[in-house]
């Protein structure tokens, strides 16, 4: 085969001309080397594949090859109560469930119009910024960990994890699948012991944020590795429908806290910070910095929360059967837009049960920051965008 | 400089690892089996049957109505109804549980049969040492291995079985109040309804089994005030 029509086949494999991340200036000579990186790479985080098409050590093609993990979990939703769902829902991106716990309650809230009591949603405000924080500084971690440096900073997110997975435990019962709101509220109350531990954490926060800058931000190895690669154009990233850090790091203004202002989001004061290189290191330093900016909602929730129920006095537990109809609810979980589209019937299941999961859809452009760029930073790359197995395959 | 972000970094490391000789709260690891972390109250991992008394059988509080087999979300609840009949807690004859089985390498912990019993019958668990050899039979309980006693209960979720054996004996006050209610009912007028002495048969039976359940009220007093000092136990021997 000829370079010519090698070049033809990879222009032809990439779909476009136009578009790309950077101007191609490679040809390739001989043959292409494929190499399937996965389902069992270290790197992945789980079970996926990339089949990745090498020229010598750059990215000519590359393919993500998912559904390792599918579970069923829409269809089998969709035989089930909708209380039944919920914690299945803790299982799509298994380190943040409670966010995806809220997630699944706002959309089945909107479906019956139901009203969520002061108290609760601020106890969901408070969780779900834990649960950002914990997703961020463990994301983080791994990038790190990614780059090379096994251990230490994964480690250090780690033992601020445990913290937070305590205060899970002790509220909800689990660390991991909490399973913990309703429609119409939460499950169990949290007392003043628990408030007054969770503001000693929050409280030790910030140190940690500092003490993972310092460790991390001007790391001369983690620039040169992290700079410049992987860029990710604002249109591109808007065309395909990402959100979440991996947006706003493109420089897009895009939270569904401000955007949305769902639950009471509206009260708080913080600052969405964006990134202007659109690359791999504006990407764990949004994150670095929405850690940050989640400190200062928690501050403020865990000093104005009233007292009062935590679930709507209207609400029910069993035989739940809203009027037929649909709703869409989203929410900024950490990894981005995390929205159930909800079809009803009137009958007990839901007729339709849709995820909108984060995490697969800012996985499609993963090729297009790939192409042309080494081997190994490609797993850089795939780690910036922070995904969970759990969800994109559902 | 170059190399400058890179001895931030290090002298970062080097001022955790310098603490953690110095300040207990940097350790953050335990040496597990041989130390354990103090236990959460509220954690919880498998489901469990609570009876009342000392004997499993007669003191379980499931009357297998069924509703945590049908709201469990992976379906790992196998019940079949009894036949007979025997007391509840408030001396009612109840059907109980001829099999009940829950599959826990089905389970997924959600607390969502705990929610749904109106019975208080079936709490969680906090014992999460069951790994088997048995992959088959091992995991799956059946009743006996499942039923854990109320003591157990206010050992391992002191705040939250306070609670429920306070329902539980309120709810046995007012079954009680009814039945003497209608005990007194039937000596006012047993030659008003001369006609169903059969039907009536039944009640004077039923009045006096409270004293059955007279018994459990008691004891549930007797828990409260152990109960602390179980916990404290409790705690004293996982650590």
């Amino acid at each position: 085969m000829s370079n010519v029509g090698l070049q033809a086949e990879a222009t032809a494999a990439s779909g476009r001309e136009e578009g790309w991340n950077r101007p191609r200036t490679l040809t390739p000579e001989g043959e292409l080397l494929e190499v399937a990186m996965g389902p069992h790479h270290p790197s992945t985080h789980g079970v996926f594949r990339m089949d990745v098409a090498l020229d010598g050590e750059r990215v000519i093609r590359l393919k993500p090859v998912f559904g390792y993990l599918h579970r069923n979990h829409e269809k089998l939703a969709e035989g089930m109560a909708y209380l039944a769902s919920m914690p299945f829902t803790d299982r799509l991106d298994y380190i943040c469930s409670l966010t995806n716990n809220w997630a699944y309650a706002l959309a089945v809230e909107k479906l019956v119009g139901q009203e969520v009591p002061e108290r609760a949603q601020y106890l969901r405000v408070i969780l779900a910024e834990l649960t950002r924080i914990v997703n961020h500084a463990s994301s983080v971690g791994f990038l790190i960990q990614e780059m090379g440096a096994s251990g230490t900073p994964l480690m250090y997110a780690f033992r601020e994890r445990e913290k937070i997975l305590d205060l899970f435990e002790s509220l909800t019962g689990a660390r991991m699948m909490c399973n913990y709101m309703r429609f119409g509220g939460c499950r169990v109350d949290a007392s003043a012991a628990w408030l007054d531990a969770t503001r000693k954490v929050v409280a030790g926060l910030p140190r940690f944020a500092d003490e993972f800058e310092n460790l991390l931000c001007t790391n001369e190895i983690l620039m040169a590795r992290c700079q410049g690669i992987g860029i990710l154009r604002p249109e591109l990233a808007v065309n395909a429908g990402v959100t979440g850090p991996l947006l706003r790091a493109s420089g897009v203004n895009y939270d569904i806290r401000k955007v949305d202002r769902y639950g009471i989001y509206d009260r708080f004061r913080f600052r969405v910070p964006l990134g202007d290189h659109w690359d791999v290191y504006d990407r764990f330093m949004v994150r670095l910095l929405e850690l940050r900016e989640s400190i200062g909602i928690l501050e403020q929730a865990l000093k104005e929360i009233p007292a009062g129920p935590i679930m709507d006095a209207k609400a029910k537990l069993r035989g739940f059967r809203p009027k037929a109809g649909e709703a869409y609810g989203r929410i900024e979980a950490p990894k981005g837009e995390l929205g159930f589209y909800l079809i009803s019937d009137g009958g007990p299941n839901p007729y339709r049960y849709r995820v909108r999961p984060p995490s697969l859809i800012n996985l499609t452009i993963l090729e297009d920051m790939c192409l042309g760029e080494h081997l190994a930073d490609v797993v850089l790359i795939f780690g910036s965008v922070d995904i969970v197995l759990g969800e994109v395959d559902r | 400089m170059l190399g400058e972000g890179l001895l931030k970094g290090l002298a970062e490391t080097a001022r955790n690892f310098a603490g953690s000789f110095v300040s207990e709260e940097r350790l953050t690891t335990v040496q597990y089996p041989e130390e354990r972390v103090a236990p959460i109250e509220n954690t919880r991992d498998f489901p469990f049957l609570v009876y009342d008394g000392d004997d499993w059988h007669a003191g379980m509080r499931c009357v297998a109505c069924q509703i945590c087999e049908k709201e469990c979300p992976p379906k790992c609840i196998y019940i079949e109804k009894s036949k007979d009949k025997k007391p509840d807690f408030t001396g009612k004859p109840q059907i109980y549980p001829a099999r009940f089985d829950i599959d826990i390498s089905v389970c997924m912990s959600c607390q969502i049969c705990v929610e749904v019993c109106p019975f208080e019958a079936i709490k969680m668990d906090t014992e999460f040492e069951l790994s088997t050899t048995d992959r088959f039979g091992g995991l799956l309980l059946d009743k006996k291995q499942l039923s854990r006693s109320n003591e157990h209960y206010h050992k391992i979720h002191p705040t939250e079985a306070a609670e429920v054996d306070a329902r539980l004996a309120e709810e046995k006050a007012k079954a009680e109040a009814k039945a003497k209610a209608a005990a007194a009912a039937k000596a006012a007028a047993p030659v008003a309804a001369p006609a169903k002495p059969a039907a009536e048969a039944g009640k004077p039976a039923a009045a006096p089994k409270p004293e059955g359940p007279a018994a459990s009220p008691q004891k549930a007093a007797e828990n409260k005030p152990e109960s602390p000092a179980k916990a404290e136990q409790g705690g004293a021997s996982g650590s």
